[in-house]
């Protein structure tokens, strides 16, 4: 009985003793250096130490365009610094700062900023950026939590009506038909539907059906996604349209022709026009090159104009050891040039409003996108509300026979918990 | 009394051998510390507390929280609690069927392949199993080609006139399809009212998804393999002697499986269920490559709503109480199927006909005895 107490002691004490060991380990990088969130008034600046760069790269061209700007800010500041390509950008991030060994700076998307700035690992440096007033107003509202402006916005996408012109010119539609309104847009859905091809085929998901809340005045939350206004009457009327076209047979999911998205319902002409944003180029020219296309702005609601905008951002880590060489090398990757450079090599639109004229000289086709920027909404931005998106993506899959006004209470319901 | 024991023990030949015994165990038992019982630990002390995933879980400002992550998931009444019901009756589903039909399925292809006259034996074997040395993500990869709308599951269909379902984008469950045919689309407000994890027992009862029927064939296809080797190992382990002995008795083909092979081969039996019960809890990678949950949620599945939350959601406490609730169901029914399992005595109504008449006495001491040897077989 003895011997096997004993037993147990000695093990037992090995535990601890390893679990002990392990803390130790641990505190080395758990202990002090925490709550210096928020105001960058004293930011890190150990010039010895190099920065790291974690990006997530839709392919070789944007991997090799950022890889230059980062090579190029590094030979004019002194500062060493290296980019690498995450696999999966959400898992090696939530590593990093575990670690307290985060990339310096790296994308993060709108969906992620709430969840790393509520734990204080995102650095709050919007406000000492020198380009600060040139970004879009609605594209700082996205980056802002908490009443603070947390990252520059790195590039944007707004959602545009792409129209294939040769399916247009044969249903007997000419430039002037391009539709402006929700009743002109029913009308030209109708003439460039055929048995096989319907008028407009949209992914069946808050992301494009939210362009018709926005064009009746509604969107999920309010601006800075403070107060949750789901089951407002204007996002009901939104959805109540999108409704309305699909029991109309005007318009389909494009996942119900058969496509992954509303690109490929539109590549494969299994669609006449789609709501997509300004990266259905990249798609169409390297898989469709037959295809051939225009962009216009999204018609106008009873509100307005109205259209989505999705983004991504410069982060820089509360633990990076030299934030002060970080924030220089953000304002040089959203600079104009480097903008216009990283827009001529994989498609973003630049985030400043100076870039502007450059860039519609350059991509005439794409003006409407970038006209987009005056009037688009974001996806709201509190902490948790993806999970509520996704939960509204999967009722809005049986929009046709469901209720908007049912859909969006849930919404409302589930976003108002969020906010508690 | 303890203390010569104790005296006897340090002194003599024998002196040493718990030092040394304890030095050649270290080095295990150092490793499975560090990278198994540490590691669960924190995971359990993060799901107590409120940490946010900004460096270590027991750095000072990390809290307790009690039960507050559990109760969020358990009884929170939101989008939490919503989301993980939803993932349980997923994978419950998957569970229900993949199981059992792996589990015969397996137990088929081993007989089968177990037979003397059977040619190309080897080929069989190799094929079936297959599936299971390659890596899941290929076969995911594969499987989403196989049943995409246009794919070959569905042209397959085509030709004797099914109309394919749009196989990983349809969220409707199978049985709520299966009653709709009798135009059943509605359920019962006794079913509709009440829920359970913020999932209505109507929706519980909905059935696997399409998207998930897809995931529970290709599991099947998948680990019949794995299993059958074990099923192949044990049927080989068993004595001819036995059946003989039954064919003397009289037993027919179909009596010999039932009643004398399988009870022998019922601790292989309990490691295939095992086995296949673990896995099919811990469903992650096919949802991870494949649908990340989608259609409608229909393919979520706890193990990968646990990573969600944490690494997607940074709701990590969450996550790792997500990580115990399940742990806490396969233990739960790993001992509820050791139960049922478990040797019985014969009963009585099962032993009246022999006892009337003393001839077969001596066949039932025949099948009683592979019972007892299956009972030392599963002391190890």
């Amino acid at each position: 009985m003895q011997r096997r107490t004993s037993r147990w002691m000695i093990g037992a004490g090995l535990t601890m003793a390893g679990a002990l060991a392990l803390t130790g380990c641990s505190s080395s990088f758990g202990g002090t250096t925490s709550g210096s969130t928020g105001s960058a008034a004293a930011l890190t600046s150990d010039a010895s130490k190099s920065l790291t760069v974690l990006i997530g790269s839709s392919g070789d061209a944007e991997t090799k365009a950022v890889n230059a700007a980062v090579a190029s800010w590094s030979s004019s500041s002194g500062t060493k610094a290296t980019v690498s390509v995450a696999s999966d950008l959400n898992q090696q991030l939530a590593q990093g700062f575990a670690a307290k060994k985060p990339a310096d700076v790296f994308y993060l998307s709108t969906d992620a900023l709430a969840g790393y700035a509520s734990n204080g690992s995102l650095l709050a440096y919007g406000d000492s950026l020198a380009n600060k007033d040139d970004f879009y107003p609605s594209l700082v509202k996205s980056f802002t939590y908490d009443g603070q402006f947390y990252c520059a916005p790195k590039d944007f996408s707004t959602l545009g009506l792409v129209i294939n012109t040769d399916a247009w010119a044969k249903a007997g539609l000419t430039d002037a038909d391009i539709p402006t309104t929700w009743d002109q847009l029913e009308t030209v859905a109708k003439k460039l539907t055929t048995p096989d091809q319907v008028g407009l085929a949209i992914g069946g998901e808050y992301a494009r059906a939210g362009a018709f809340m926005a064009q009746a005045g509604g969107n999920l939350m309010n601006e800075d996604s403070s107060k949750a206004t789901a089951n407002s009457a204007e996002a009901v009327a939104g959805l109540t349209e999108v409704k309305k076209l699909l029991n109309d047979g005007v318009m389909k999911y494009a996942k119900d022709v058969g496509a992954g998205w509303g690109g490929e319902a539109f590549g494969k002409q299994l669609a006449a026009m789609t709501i997509e944003g300004n990266w259905i180029t990249g798609a169409m020219s390297s898989d469709y090159p037959s295809v051939k296309y225009t962009v216009a702005e999204l018609p106008a609601g009873p509100a307005g104009k109205g259209t989505m905008q999705f983004t991504n951002c410069w982060g820089i880590a509360t633990d990076s050891p030299n934030q002060a060489a970080a924030l220089k090398l953000v304002e040089q990757l959203t600079s104009k040039d480097s903008q216009l450079a990283f827009s001529t090599a994989f498609g973003p639109m630049p985030s400043i409003k100076s870039a502007a004229s450059d860039w519609k000289a350059a991509n005439p086709v794409l003006v409407p996108f970038l006209n987009g920027a005056d009037y688009a909404v974001g996806t709201p931005t509190a902490k948790g509300s993806a999970d509520v998106v996704t939960e509204l993506n999967s009722k809005l899959e049986s929009l046709k026979t469901g209720d908007p006004q049912q859909i969006l209470d849930a919404a409302q319901k589930n976003l108002e918990a969020l906010l508690k | 009394m303890s203390k010569p024991a104790r005296t006897s023990r340090r002194s003599g030949i024998r002196g040493g051998e718990a030092a040394s015994g304890w030095l050649f165990t270290a080095p295990m038992i150092i490793l499975l510390g560090m990278f198994l019982v540490v590691p669960v630990l924190m995971a359990l002390w993060v799901s107590f507390s409120d940490w946010g995933g900004r460096g270590s879980p027991f750095g000072g400002n990390v809290k307790f929280v009690g039960f507050d992550n559990y109760s969020t998931l358990l009884n929170g009444g939101g989008l939490a609690e919503q989301d993980f019901g939803t993932a349980l009756r997923n994978n419950a589903w998957y569970v229900v069927l993949v199981v059992p039909i792996q589990t015969a399925l397996s137990l088929l292809l081993a007989v089968l392949v177990n037979r003397q006259i059977l040619r190309g034996r080897g080929f069989f074997r190799t094929s079936f199993y297959f599936p299971s040395v390659t890596s899941s993500v290929a076969i995911t990869v594969l499987w989403l080609f196989l049943f995409s709308s246009t794919g070959a599951i569905n042209k397959l269909l085509s030709f004797i006139g099914i109309n394919g379902p749009n196989w990983f984008n349809d969220p409707s469950g199978i049985l709520h399809n299966f009653l709709q045919l009798f135009g059943v689309t509605q359920g019962p407000a006794a079913l509709t009212d009440g829920s359970f994890l913020g999932v209505s027992w109507w929706d519980w009862l909905a059935g696997p998804s399409v998207a998930m029927t897809a995931f529970i064939l290709m599991a099947v296809f998948t680990t019949s393999g794995t299993f059958m080797l074990l099923f192949i190992a044990a049927l080989q382990n068993l004595s001819g002697e036995v059946t003989e002995a039954a064919m003397m008795d009289g037993a027919n083909g179909w009596q010999r499986f039932w009643k004398v092979t399988l009870p022998q081969l019922r601790p292989t039996l309990f490691t295939v269920l095992t086995l296949g019960l673990i896995g099919s809890w811990q469903v992650f990678d096919q949802i991870y490559t494949g649908t990340k949950g989608a259609p409608g949620k229909t393919t979520l599945t706890p193990a990968y709503l646990s990573y969600q939350s944490a690494f997607n959601n940074q709701e990590w406490g969450q996550g790792a109480a997500i990580a115990f609730i399940l742990f806490v169901i396969i233990v739960f029914f790993t001992l509820f199927q050791r139960w049922v399992l478990r040797e019985r005595p014969v009963s009585k109504r099962r032993m009246r006909p022999y006892l009337t008449n003393p001839a077969s006495a001596v066949a039932l001491a025949a099948t009683a005895t592979p019972a007892s040897t299956t009972k030392s077989g599963e002391s190890r």
